[in-house]
């Protein structure tokens, strides 16, 4: 037990070389199910040991921090894990049939092991406590992520795998030039110490250089608005299996380092108060929100069109950070782990739809929801949730940033809220309009819909009404979440 | 003048810096556009080296009568980045043999207008 914490991380690595050695295709399967589970139960206890007793700190090779490197798992961690965990179980349940059709035989293998390679690099960003470490792990998943991507049946798979190459990496080196800047002014990589020894030397031109840095380069890898230009085709192209875990998990983790550095490194008068950057977060998130949304509308490829929506949804979550209140944190927090739900319910959805029909243009749509009516009913109960009706969880967070909101009060920005809800009520609607009152073509196959894809689909979708009723632990974990980053409420 | 030779690697560092992400700007050429990437990393492998350099330290290995070393650590953490920007390069390579298999073309304007024409193609397919 004393072990779980390094355990999360390792468990993936070594069962992805375990099953490129096993070098079978249902064993590399069952391998990363068993895996994603073992690390689902492992979160599950972390979550519960800081609840009760408050942050871990492991010693890796039992040298103490700030020498060693240290695994510190606080709440904002533990949510962090339950998505990631969350999620991979889901889908690695889900990618059994889903991989059999999208993945060439031959690399159905080597897929199962680069996807466990992509969630041991995620979950070792959210638990590490150093911030060197937060650089690799983050090349650990990206890279792993461009091959995934790539093995898309569509050729602009590989297209988009390459400008996500490209963009990704100028982010990653990014990041690395900011921690360079902080590890020169302070002589330490520990987060915790950082913290300590920043404020001496805040005021410097390095380490305002080195924010800048680390900020634009997270903002890459988080798709925040003008630097978003390699997400839409990366999730439009690449396999449903992929797709459904990135959107639920990949841009959230690249908000929680940011989220992570500017609260528990820089602290909240740097990163936020000092400089106007509160604001600039806000006009972007703002600027996300607004053109994310209408570009969905334009969209007619559905998961293109969630791509950009999600773009709209990080920018809700920037929005409520720049609050820089206890509630905006909060909204935020409960906004990444509503949205995986939300993203995952609709992806996983989409990827059924692909599965039958090996299309997802908006026109290969009509009428569908007559034969595929649970699919049809699982992604308008996400689409409910993506617009944020009450008794969905998209509702519980929507409804904490406007309260935050207006308790800032800024209603123009929450009134900008309802109106970008009824963007996402129109792009939403279009996909329910086209399945449900359209005429539907010539059945020409009868396929079934695998048992598996449906089940893990459905779990999704649930947690979703689920969420939206009874939000004691997502609730819980957010608010207990920002009580550590900055105190509790005044 | 001394100024400007004491910071010598740092003028180095800015200048490679700026001229890889211009050819990854400017070039559509994928290949070349992964050399730009290359000459980026590698700016900031030397950024990081060059911050290990202390004033009159010698190099850091135990040895009687010297007091100041220079510091081993960013050389290590900078291994770790190089291991980091070899696997990039290749992983980039490899998606270039893809995309010239698939596409005919390494050149990423042509591309961008096969992607635009494959959306086009799948437009006009649609029966609305």
């Amino acid at each position: 037990m004393t072990h779980l914490p390094v355990l999360v991380v390792v468990a993936p690595l070594l069962a992805a070389a375990l099953i490129v050695l096993i070098n079978n295709r249902k064993g590399a399967w069952v391998i990363t199910l068993l895996t994603s589970l073992f690390c689902f139960y492992a979160s599950v206890n972390l979550l519960q040991i800081v609840q009760e007793v408050g942050a871990i700190s492991y010693k890796l090779g039992g040298w103490d921090a700030p020498l060693g490197i240290e695994l510190r798992i606080d709440a904002l961690s533990s949510l962090m894990l339950i998505i990631l965990s969350g999620s991979a179980t889901l889908v690695s349940f889900y990618a059994l049939k889903s991989v059999e059709k999208e993945i060439a035989q031959g690399k159905q293998v080597l897929f199962y092991s680069a996807f466990l390679l992509v969630m041991a690099g995620l979950i070792g960003i959210s638990i590490t406590g150093d911030a060197f470490n937060v650089f690799v792990f983050l090349e650990i998943s990206s890279l792993s992520s461009y091959a995934i991507i790539s093995m898309g049946k569509d050729r602009r798979a590989l297209h988009a795998s390459y400008q996500y190459l490209i963009m990704g990496t100028i982010g990653a080196t990014f990041i690395l030039i900011g921690i360079g800047f902080m590890y020169v002014m302070t002589g330490t990589l520990n987060m915790n110490d950082l913290a300590l020894r920043l404020p001496a030397v805040a005021d410097t031109n390095a380490i305002r250089a080195a924010f800048a840095f680390i900020t634009i380069g997270v903002g890459i890898k988080a798709a925040m608005l003008p630097l978003h230009q390699w997400l839409p085709n990366a999730y439009a192209y690449s396999p449903s299996v992929v797709s459904t875990f990135l959107a639920a998990t990949a841009t959230k983790v690249a908000v929680y380092v940011m989220i992570r550095f500017q609260l528990t490194i820089f602290g909240i008068e740097f990163s936020l108060l000092d400089m106007p950057f509160d604001k600039i977060l806000m006009i972007l998130g703002t600027l996300g929100v607004l053109g994310g949304s209408i570009y969905a509308i334009f969209q007619s490829n559905v998961k293109r069109m969630l791509a950009y929506s999600s773009i709209a949804q990080i920018g809700y979550i920037l929005l409520a950070i720049g609050l820089a209140s206890h509630d905006g944190f909060t909204a935020a927090l409960l906004h990444i782990f509503n949205h995986a739900l939300i993203k995952g319910t609709l992806f996983m959805a989409l990827g059924i739809i692909f599965f039958r029909f090996a299309s997802v243009e908006l026109s290969s749509m009509s009428g569908i929801a007559k034969t595929m009516p649970l699919t049809m009913a699982a992604f308008t109960i996400g689409g409910l949730s993506l617009i944020g009706v009450p008794g969905t969880a998209g509702f519980v967070s929507k409804w904490y940033l406007v309260t935050a909101l207006l308790d800032a009060s800024l209603w123009p920005l929450a009134l900008l809220i309802l109106v970008a809800s009824i963007l996402t009520l129109i792009y939403v609607g279009r996909v329910i309009e086209v399945a449900y009152f359209r005429q539907a073509p010539q059945v020409v196959e009868q396929q079934q819909i695998p048992k598996t894809m449906l089940i893990a689909l459905w779990v999704f979708t649930l947690s979703n009404i689920y969420f939206g009723l009874n939000t004691d632990l997502s609730m819980g974990i957010s608010t207990l979440a920002v009580d550590q980053l900055i105190g509790s409420r005044p | 003048m001394n100024e400007l030779l004491g910071h010598f690697n740092y003028w180095i560092v800015i200048f490679l810096m700026m001229m890889g992400l211009y050819i990854v700007i400017a070039s559509s050429n994928l290949i070349k556009k992964l050399i730009g990437l290359g000459v980026f990393q590698a700016s900031v492998f030397i950024l990081y080296i060059t911050f290990g350099k202390i004033k009159d330290g010698s190099p850091p290995i135990i040895t009687e009568n010297v007091e100041i070393y220079s510091n081993p650590l960013p050389h290590v953490l900078i291994l770790t980045a190089i291991v980091v920007g070899v696997a990039t390069t290749s992983v980039g390579l490899a998606l270039i043999v893809r995309i010239k298999e698939a596409y005919g073309s390494t050149d990423e304007d042509d591309i961008h207008d096969m992607d635009d024409n494959d959306d086009f193609d799948i437009k006009n397919r649609s029966i609305t």
